[in-house]
């Protein structure tokens, strides 16, 4: 089977995949990253789908879980890179992926986390509401 | 009117991924648009994954087809599975008994422009999707 690298750059994981996935290489890195961010402590990560020529509700429901699972473990996931086909075939599907923060392409995805960690030290001691603090958008 | 079709059979994961690259190589070479394309192989992956999931396996059989008007792609996924027993909540969003979002039979629907179940309890199903080139 094959599997979908992980790479991790400062505080973020990048994770960029370049092939047509079996459900079971999705589930794969489903746990493969959740395993890498316990490892690493990083606080963000990345998912580049630039290269998927299609996210049916399988990847879709893979990628929100994954984000959850980042949530929980302390680090905020960023899809990157959507291609506008895939987009409009996703919410015609019925998946909309809410509460998912998606950015244009991967450096767009950086800045976003970073502005995200600026936010965090700021609010770091009056904070009784970790899961609002990042939501929002500048 | 139709060409000679292409079967393939579905028992693996990995075979999910094939139907997904025929459809694909098959819209390319009747021009649909790529939103089409990107439409039909998504509902297409869809739908083999539900003929694998539920069906417990079966087949999928992908054709040309043309009327006076346009050219289009017809694909068929057919089981011997249980069947669906009730078809109105199938196609309802967000009903899954598989533990999946709901979302492949109502939304490959969505996706395509011709959709036809037939199915019985304890004989399987056949879903026929067609989509047309603009």
């Amino acid at each position: 089977m094959e599997r979908v690298p992980v790479l991790k750059i400062g505080d973020i994981l990048l994770v960029s995949i370049q092939i047509d996935m079996e459900d079971q290489v999705a589930l794969q890195l489903q746990e493969d990253l959740a395993e890498r961010i316990v490892a690493t402590g990083v606080h963000g990560v990345i998912i580049d789908i630039s290269a998927l020529d299609i996210v049916d509700s399988f990847v879709g429901r893979t990628i929100a879980t994954i984000a959850s699972v980042s949530r929980v473990l302390d680090a905020e996931t960023v899809v990157v890179g959507m291609r506008p086909a895939v987009a409009i075939t996703l919410v015609e599907l019925g998946l909309s992926l809410p509460g998912i923060r998606t950015a244009l392409n991967v450096e767009l995805g950086i800045e976003m986390l970073g502005r995200r960690a600026d936010r965090d030290d700021e609010l770091f001691d009056d904070d009784d509401e970790p899961g609002q603090a990042v939501v929002t958008t500048p | 009117m139709s060409d000679e079709s292409q079967r393939l059979r579905v028992v693996t994961d990995q075979d999910v991924v094939r139907v997904r690259q025929l459809v694909r190589t098959v819209s390319v070479a009747v021009k649909l648009s790529l939103v089409d394309q990107t439409k039909l192989v998504t509902a297409a992956s869809e739908l083999a994954r539900n003929t694998l999931v539920y069906g417990g396996g079966g087949e999928v059989e992908v054709t040309r087809v043309h009327n006076e008007r346009r050219a289009g792609i017809r694909i068929v996924f057919a089981d011997q599975g249980p069947g669906i027993v009730d078809l109105d909540l199938a196609l309802t969003d967000g009903y899954t008994t598989g533990g999946g979002l709901g979302l492949g039979l109502s939304g490959a629907r969505r996706l395509v422009d011709e959709f036809a179940i037939d199915t019985e309890p304890g004989k399987g199903t056949t879903i026929t999707i067609v989509k047309w080139c603009r």
